[in-house]
């Protein structure tokens, strides 16, 4: 089959080229600009309490605190929740206004996001624990086994 | 001796499949018929095998045959008997033989409907089916293994996770498998091009439904587990840019696009590599879905079990299928012949600006799912990334693409004319500024309004400019009455799929859209009697019961009534309840729904002092997104049942000129 020449301002096989390319890397240029701006509210670090601890993290950014419910450290008032986050070596009070997640137990593993504030506690805004089917969060149970804190019976409850 | 039986049929099948990735192609090579028709046999006795073996676990699983490791890990003598069959695919061994038994399922109808395909094509596309085949059962029988004996056997098993003890997670596993699986025809065919040189017409006509089957399924698949979020979970949301849920939808997103550039392929013979390219991606993603799920990189209820053995063996499986198929696109997709040509401004333009628009959403998809890992195999830290990142990127990025997407069908093919096609929607551009307008001005005029009224504006403009593209091709108001009707009988139904799948996705966006900006939430203790007022509902706590025995948990079931000025519009029994094996809490939502506005009640932890933590919700236009999901399925059956894919389609010599 022969291609019929294109008349006017019809484009030849080359310019169409060009234009796959150009939309191509304006696409990529969009992307990769949304990304960046997106990139500072959008990503999340993980920390335990002791990294809180030894670094200084402000009141503004928000961040991952994960690690074991201290086991009778849970005061329901109301709607609101306090406990105490640890990772064995240090610990974080939190405190949490809503319904905490079925998963939620003392002396289970936990992540709560959130704000530190000056007094050096916790204003979790989620406490996570939704989407896990052990009780213990990946980022928990890795920061637990470096501080030498595992113990195998946190895997099946 | 049952589950030994399945073993050896999977075992069987096996071998089979490693004839059927041989022997056609040889024979394709050599041009000798009765080589190339042994994969059609093959593809019988492959798919007879696995169904033997899947057969033999589901048989395990309904007598529950506890001798059976995985039947014990994952089953209990007091589940109901459907959560015992859908048990068979809630784990990993087990899903992995429903992935297989639905791809063999795929290579069967190959063999059974492509009869009038050319035999060379079929052969290699059959050959291609089952090197993945090959793949996926060396998968199970070496690494996961799900007919492995235990010995002695336990008296009960350990049961199966609550969450997935649900009608809605229950079908949600095969018809996503429906979807991700019926992708790799799609990519068989691409492979089976690129070996043959040749891509045409008659090949985006096989391509096309397949695609299109595989594209329902998945969307099915995803809105039934978002919908199982919805309620199940108790957060009143329905979509959290979860990993797992990203795995899904990357393969939606690249599905789509491949859709749509099949089109240009079928109809125009141009974009060819393009869309090679896209039913490879397509398919990769939907592996790396499965990789991503299974292998427990992820933390999920779907992550099942972190084997190292298991996570290599799918990774390499990753990189041979993505890394050989991308090889052969470089090697031989210059030898494909380009075919149109066509200007920017026309149906092909504004489809490629569509397909590029989804494949970089997709690639940031991508890149926001896999990031977490790779920063953490980089020793960056511990990050996740959440919503506001993906809502940042995707939404930008989406908001041109659906504007395009009322524009296209407007242009015609070749040259469009701009111009033309805005003038011809100029009542939608009137519309859509009135929509938006009021909107605005409904919800305060204020900048945050801006969002709502941009949201609706994007959804009138493409409700009725796909609208005024069906009264264009029917020419209503424009010709007698009498015409128009027998226009619209006789419009492929291919373009009705197209006009009810833009008005689906319309119809999502308005309730995407309303539920951002118009959800109200209520967090607060109710002792019994007392009432709570949200968005003019009034919720009143009757009382709570506790011990109400289920099949195989207690619950504690509240009741709640409630009330709009006085009148009462429902009753609602939200329930927690904790199973007894293994012994874990779930939430049970109350949802009362008028298909516009959900009122969504879930019941909390006792205080200790008579109260209970209620959390309250009234999710405004949340069940048109579900609306329009099984809407947007119903459109792509519709485009299914087209006459030119039941009739005559595919033939070489009838290539239309």
């Amino acid at each position: 089959m022969t291609v019929p020449k294109p008349k006017g301002d019809a484009v030849t096989r080359k310019q169409r080229r060009l234009y796959f390319v150009l939309l191509g890397m304006l696409a990529l240029a969009a992307a990769t600009a949304l990304v960046l701006t997106a990139v500072g509210d959008g990503m999340v670090y993980f920390y335990t309490p002791s990294d809180l601890q030894t670094k200084h993290i402000g009141p503004d950014r928000r961040v991952r605190l994960g690690g074991l419910v201290e086991k009778g450290s849970v005061v329901k008032d109301g709607q609101t929740v306090t406990f105490v986050i640890t990772d064995m070596t240090a610990t974080t009070p939190v405190t949490y206004v809503g319904v905490l997640p079925d998963l939620f137990r003392e002396g289970q593993g936990v992540v709560a996001e959130g704000k530190m504030d000056e007094q050096g506690g916790f204003h979790a805004s989620e406490v996570l624990a939704k989407h896990d089917e052990n009780y213990m969060p990946k980022e928990v149970a890795d920061a637990l086994k470096k501080s030498g804190h595992w113990k195998d019976e946190y895997q099946h409850k | 001796m049952i589950p030994e039986t399945g073993h050896y049929a999977l075992i069987l099948a096996l071998f089979v499949a490693i004839v059927q990735a041989i022997v056609p192609l040889v024979g394709a090579a050599r041009d000798d018929r009765p080589w190339m028709e042994v994969g059609r046999t093959a593809a019988f006795a492959q798919f007879l095998l696995i169904a033997i073996a899947f057969g033999a676990l589901t048989w395990s699983y309904v007598t529950s045959d506890f001798s059976v490791v995985n039947v014990a890990q994952n089953s209990h003598t007091d589940k109901p008997l459907l959560y015992k069959i859908t048990g068979v695919w809630g784990n990993h061994e087990g899903s992995m033989l429903l992935w297989v038994l639905i791809l063999a399922a795929y290579g069967l109808a190959l063999a059974l409907f492509g009869r009038n395909l050319p035999p060379a094509l079929r052969a290699r596309a059959l050959a291609v089916q089952a090197m993945i085949s090959v793949g996926f059962l060396a998968f199970i029988l070496f690494t996961s293994d799900p007919f492995a004996r235990l010995d002695p056997a336990p008296l009960n098993g350990n049961g199966l996770n609550p969450l997935l003890q649900d009608p809605g997670l229950a079908f949600h596993p095969p018809f996503l498998y429906l979807g991700y699986v019926g992708f790799s025809m799609a990519f068989s065919f691409a492979i089976a091009a690129l070996i043959e040189g040749r891509v045409d017409a008659a090949w985006a006509r096989w391509v096309r439904p397949w695609t299109l089957a595989a594209w329902c399924f998945l969307t099915l698949g995803i809105a039934m587990g978002s919908w199982w979020a919805y309620y199940t979970l108790g957060w009143g949301g329905w979509w959290y840019w979860d990993p797992t849920e990203n795995a899904s939808f990357m393969p939606w997103l690249a599905g789509t696009a491949l859709l749509h550039s099949a089109i240009v392929v079928e109809k125009r013979d141009t974009l060819k590599a393009w869309t090679i390219l896209l039913a490879i991606f397509a398919f990769s993603l939907s592996l790396l879905g499965t990789f991503i799920v299974r292998s427990g990189v992820v933390t999920s209820v779907h992550s099942f079990a972190a084997d190292p053995a298991r996570g290599v063996f799918i990774l390499a499986l990753l990189v041979l299928v993505i890394g050989g198929s991308l090889m052969l696109f470089a090697l031989r997709s210059p030898s494909l012949k380009a075919g149109g040509l066509f200007t920017p401004l026309s149906r092909e333009g504004s489809l490629l600006l569509n397909n590029v628009l989804m494949s970089t959403a997709c690639g940031t998809v991508l890149l926001g799912t896999l990031y977490p890992l790779f920063a953490d195999a980089l020793g960056l830290g511990k990050i996740s990334v959440g919503p506001p990142f993906f809502n940042a990127v995707f939404i930008p990025l989406m908001v041109p693409m659906v504007a395009t997407m009322a524009l296209g069908p407007m242009m015609s093919w070749k040259r469009g004319d701009l111009m033309g096609a805005l003038v011809r929607l100029r009542i939608a551009f009137v519309l859509t500024l009135v929509v938006g307008i009021a909107c605005w001005l409904l919800d305060g005029g204020s900048v945050q309004a801006l969002k709502a009224a941009g949201g609706f504006a994007l959804a009138a403009w493409l409700l009725i400019g796909s609208i005024v593209e069906w009264a264009e091709r029917v020419k209503l108001f424009k010709a007698p009455l009498v015409e128009s009707l027998n226009r619209a009988r006789h419009l492929p139904r291919a373009a009705y799929g197209m006009t009810i799948t833009h008005l689906a996705l319309a119809v999502v966006i308005i309730g995407i859209t309303g539920s951002a900006v118009w959800t109200s939430e209520k967090i607060q203790v109710m002792r019994p009697g007392e009432t709570v007022t949200l968005s003019g509902f009034d919720l009143t706590l009757n009382g709570v019961e506790d011990g109400i025995k289920g099949p195989n948990y207690t619950a504690s079931r509240a009741s709640f009534t409630a009330r709009k000025n006085g009148e009462v519009v429902a009753q609602m029994s939200p329930e927690k309840r904790l199973y007894t094996m293994p012994p874990r809490p779930t939430t049970d939502a109350a949802i009362h729904t008028n298909f516009i506005n959900d009122l969504y009640v879930v019941v909390g932890d006792p205080d200790g002092k008579g109260g209970y933590v209620t959390r309250l919700y009234h999710n405004t236009l949340v069940p048109w997104i579900f609306i329009g999901a099984v809407l947007m399925v119903f459109g792509g059956l519709v485009s299914l049942s087209d006459r030119r894919h039941r009739i005559g389609a595919p033939t070489r010599k009838t290539k239309a000129a």
